[in-house]
């Protein structure tokens, strides 16, 4: 059994499975029972001024028959009074002293209401505050989430407002709507945050209504963007945690969010520079329950890599990204088709010939169209591997060039020496 | 020549439907998971085991998308007889037996999509085609069944004028009228048929060629004839006792089942006499009809049937009982049926197909009630004479454009099937319809 205790910033979790700030965490009896179920830690819904919502508030992304690779909302803070709320916290508080609980909050940007909010919610016995500088939708147009996070002077500033109120850690919470989302962690830094977390929801529509022409979701016959997570989204999650834990001006741990789905999600989060990780959309879809195959099958990770605490593998592999300019472009592999297992359905072939470079050859033989790859060709782009539906039967072989490794960068200043 | 009222303005029948169908339809759930699972194999497998060529990965893409009418026009195009092949198609031994999936997976359920596709045009009266500008030239196809079918919805999308000449009261034949209901119900081969006579063709249903109109007439008539008569009654056994009542041809059988007409008094004990797929068609149908034991009787082994896998596995679960190596000597009975007397056979050991012979004193006695035989179709030797065309062995000469041996005269269906060839499925009928046509309008063309 490997160790899977997290500390975020001072922040303990007896697991680095967090539930992020959003409708799972709407009730003290929600948070009761995902506790029951083995959370780690909880980001509350996002405590402020108590808002009306609208009906409908949610759509999903289906690809062909798999719901929910994306999920969008227009759910705004929670709706619910702040008392009723500090209540929850208390109780779930006494009920699981273990578990983490951060309290997320929301506020015009008024060191006096950000004074004021702080300590309400601190009395409540949190173990630390994430600032909601990233819901794109909604509350924005009042001044507040993103309207704060894409503005780094403002996250700097309202930052300190929450920091010099409190003794406990303060996590900032970024959107993703920027161009550099580097600016906005290390304007959070500046302002005093123990820790980042992103990403908060990307802008999106997802989609209109065929028969109606209604926008999906729609309110009435109308809509406005909402907030996009779940599978889809992960790379792009995955990127800016990274770009950030690579940032010598960023040196806060950082809270993964993103399309997390399961441990294994985790993992590369956790390996690319995420302290620990937080789930929505996942639980959204299938119930707190999930969290029991993610510390379990995490466990089985660790232990079968001989790998004592799930903190070890923190940023393990971050430094493995660079920039383009420092790859080896003497570096080559090609694809290889493995006979015995192809099926011979030819959607290697037919990416390769239309969206490709035409290094696969076709020969029907008896019927059965046999696929080589042309190796002498092959650019190593591995779509065919990607397009094939069989596991393992296209795999991508190293070729030995008898070249040393040279990147870009080494090349253009070999090619400015000699001239 | 008086023009005959379109067949769809017959009354269709009160038809039993002796029992629950093999195969059910897909759910809309089953059909959004299934039509996902496919791969859109490029140049697929699929699309080459079809004899007609379905584009399937193309109409079960189209499925996926809810292009349900484009999906059906895929498959109609290709094959105009879409919806009955949908549910009699030995799919296991084309399309889904050469599905990629095949090796590591099921192979997607092409068959069950065809029929939802397929099925939802039918359901909401959807035309997909219209036919092409008037030639001015004429065609007589003589027989509606798959192949003259086929081939009168191409003739008329090339424009011309197609008369089709039945005859039996309705078109489609064996689909119709040979393949029972609980595989293939009445009126979706009724619908097929309607859906090419909406083309514009002209139908003389119940006129038989040779006695209702000349050959010659038609070959005068008309600027191409197509011949697509299919064959004739199962033959004769050959023994003694044919003639008792309670002997049935096993189409004639079939045929007045599905029709809901009486068959008399099966007894408790029925013998069908073949081991193809009629004969699996006659045992089944025998069962549902309430008799108690129903038996195959043949002359050869298991491994020897020419039903297929799927068939025989199905007759063994309605609760047919299975004889190998007998042959029927005698039909015993006063005025009906009361047993018949078999004999033991056995395969030469010799090298080579041998035919099975008869073990001296080893007969046996079976009390049946009904015989019904099942052991292939005669060949319309008389009309193809009177037609002046070729035959060998009684099967239609036709060259690779299905000319026959008189010019001006084509042939496509079960009469061309040679034995030992390509196997008599309504899939291949569909398939020399389409090509019969396309050789009739390159001649007419030319023609001109």
């Amino acid at each position: 059994m490997a160790d899977l205790r997290n500390d975020l910033a001072g922040i303990k979790s007896p697991n680095p499975f967090w539930l992020a700030s959003a409708p799972p965490t709407n009730s003290g009896y929600q948070v009761m029972r995902a506790f029951e179920a083995g959370w780690g830690g909880v980001v509350w819904k996002t405590l402020g001024d108590p808002i009306v919502n609208v009906t409908s508030r949610f759509a999903g992304l289906n690809w062909k028959q798999n719901p929910l690779i994306g999920l969008n909302n227009i759910e705004l803070i929670t709706d619910r009074p702040l008392d009723e709320n500090l209540k929850e916290i208390r109780e779930c508080k006494k009920a699981f002293p273990d578990r983490a609980i951060v309290g997320s909050l929301m506020e015009v940007p008024v060191r006096e209401k950000w004074h004021e909010l702080v300590k309400a919610v601190q009395n409540a016995g949190v173990d630390g505050f994430e600032l909601n500088f990233g819901c794109p939708h909604g509350m924005s147009e009042r001044g507040m989430g993103s309207a704060v996070g894409q503005q780094p002077d403002l996250i700097e500033m309202v930052t300190s407002y929450a920091v010099e109120a409190t003794e406990l850690p303060v996590i900032v919470k970024l959107t993703p709507n920027i161009t550099d989302i580097r600016h906005c962690a290390r304007a959070a830094a500046r302002g005093g945050a123990a820790a980042v977390s992103m990403i908060n929801t990307i802008n999106s529509l997802i989609g209109v209504d065929l028969e109606t022409w209604n926008p999906i979701p729609h309110v009435d016959g109308k809509s406005s963007h909402g907030g996009y997570c779940g599978p889809a989204v992960k790379p792009i999650a995955l990127n800016m945690v990274n770009e950030c834990a690579r940032d010598a001006e960023v040196p806060i741990p950082i809270s993964g969010i993103g399309g997390i789905s399961n441990w294994q999600d985790a993992v590369e989060f956790l390996l690319l520079g995420a302290t620990n990780v937080q789930v929505c959309t996942a639980v959204m879809h299938h119930g707190f329950r999930i969290v029991e195959d993610m510390t379990d099958g995490l466990n089985n990770y660790l232990d079968s890599r001989g790998i004592e605490t799930a903190s070890e593998l923190i940023g393990a592999a971050q430094n493995r990204i660079t920039t383009w300019e420092n790859l080896n472009l003497n570096y080559k592999i090609v694809a290889e088709i493995d006979q015995a297992t192809c099926i011979h359905c030819s959607k290697c072939y037919i990416a390769c010939e239309d969206a490709a470079h035409q290094c696969i050859d076709r020969n029907v033989v008896d019927g059965t169209a046999m696929l080589v790859v042309d190796a002498d060709h092959c650019v190593g782009c591995n779509l065919c591997m990607m397009v094939c539906p069989v596991e393992d039967c296209i795999t991508m072989a190293e070729i030995e060039t008898g070249l040393p490794p040279q990147t870009w960068k080494q090349r253009t200043a070999a090619l400015a020496s000699t001239t | 020549m008086a023009t005959l009222e379109p067949v769809g303005a017959l009354a269709l029948p009160e038809v039993p439907q002796l029992g629950e169908p093999i195969h059910k339809p897909l759910s809309d759930l089953e059909v959004k998971l299934e039509a996902n699972r496919c791969l859109y194999c490029y140049d697929a497998p699929c699309m080459r085991a079809c004899p007609t060529h379905i584009d399937v990965a193309s109409f079960i893409g189209k499925i996926a998308t809810g292009n349900l009418k484009g999906s059906a026009r895929v498959i109609l195009e290709a094959n105009p007889l879409g919806a009955s092949c949908a549910r009699v198609c030995p799919t296991e031994e084309l399309c889904e037996g050469a599905c990629v999936y095949k090796k590591d997976d099921t192979p997607i359920r092409i068959g069950d999509l065809q029929r939802y596709a397929v099925d939802y045009v039918r359901n909401n009266g959807i035309d997909l085609f219209t036919p092409g500008r008037p030639s001015g030239r004429r065609v007589a196809v003589v027989g509606g069944g798959p192949a003259g079918l086929s081939a009168a919805r191409d003739l008329r999308l090339f424009g011309h004028a197609v008369t089709i000449f039945e005859a039996r009261e309705q078109l489609n034949g064996l689909n119709t009228y040979g393949i029972v209901p609980f595989r293939l119900d009445y009126d979706v081969a009724l619908w097929e048929a309607q859906q090419v006579v909406n083309l514009g063709v002209e139908v003389r249903a119940k006129t038989q060629i040779g006695v209702d109109v000349s050959f010659e007439t038609l070959s005068q008539d008309f600027d191409a004839v197509i011949v697509a008569c299919g064959m004739g009654n199962v033959p004769k056994l050959g023994i003694p006792g044919e003639n008792l009542s309670g002997v049935w041809d096993a189409l004639d059988f079939i045929q007045r089942a599905k029709l809901g007409k009486s068959l008399g008094n099966l007894g408790n004990h029925v013998a069908v006499i073949g081991a193809g797929n009629t004969a699996i068609d006659a045992l089944t149908c025998a069962k549902r009809l309430g008799a108690e034991r129903v038996t195959m009787y043949y002359r050869r082994g298991e491994d020897q049937m020419t039903a297929y896998e799927f068939e025989y596995e199905f007759a063994k679960q309605e609760g047919i009982e299975f004889r190998f190596f007998c042959a029927p000597v005698k039909i015993v009975g006063e005025g009906h049926v009361s047993a018949v007397e078999f004999v033991r056979t056995e395969i030469p050991k010799s090298a080579g197909k041998q035919s099975p012979i008869q073990v001296a004193g080893s007969e046996f006695v079976e009390m049946v009630e009904t015989v019904i035989r099942a052991i292939g179709q005669t060949r319309l030797r008389d009309v193809f004479s009177a037609a002046g065309i070729e035959t060998v062995d009684g099967v239609v000469k036709v060259d690779e454009q299905l000319r026959t041996t008189r010019e001006g005269v084509w042939a496509a269906g079960d009469c061309i099937f040679a034995k030992g060839m390509r196997e008599a499925m309504v899939v291949e009928a569909a398939e020399q319809g389409k090509i019969v046509a396309r050789s009739v309008d390159a001649f007419l063309g030319a023609a001109h």
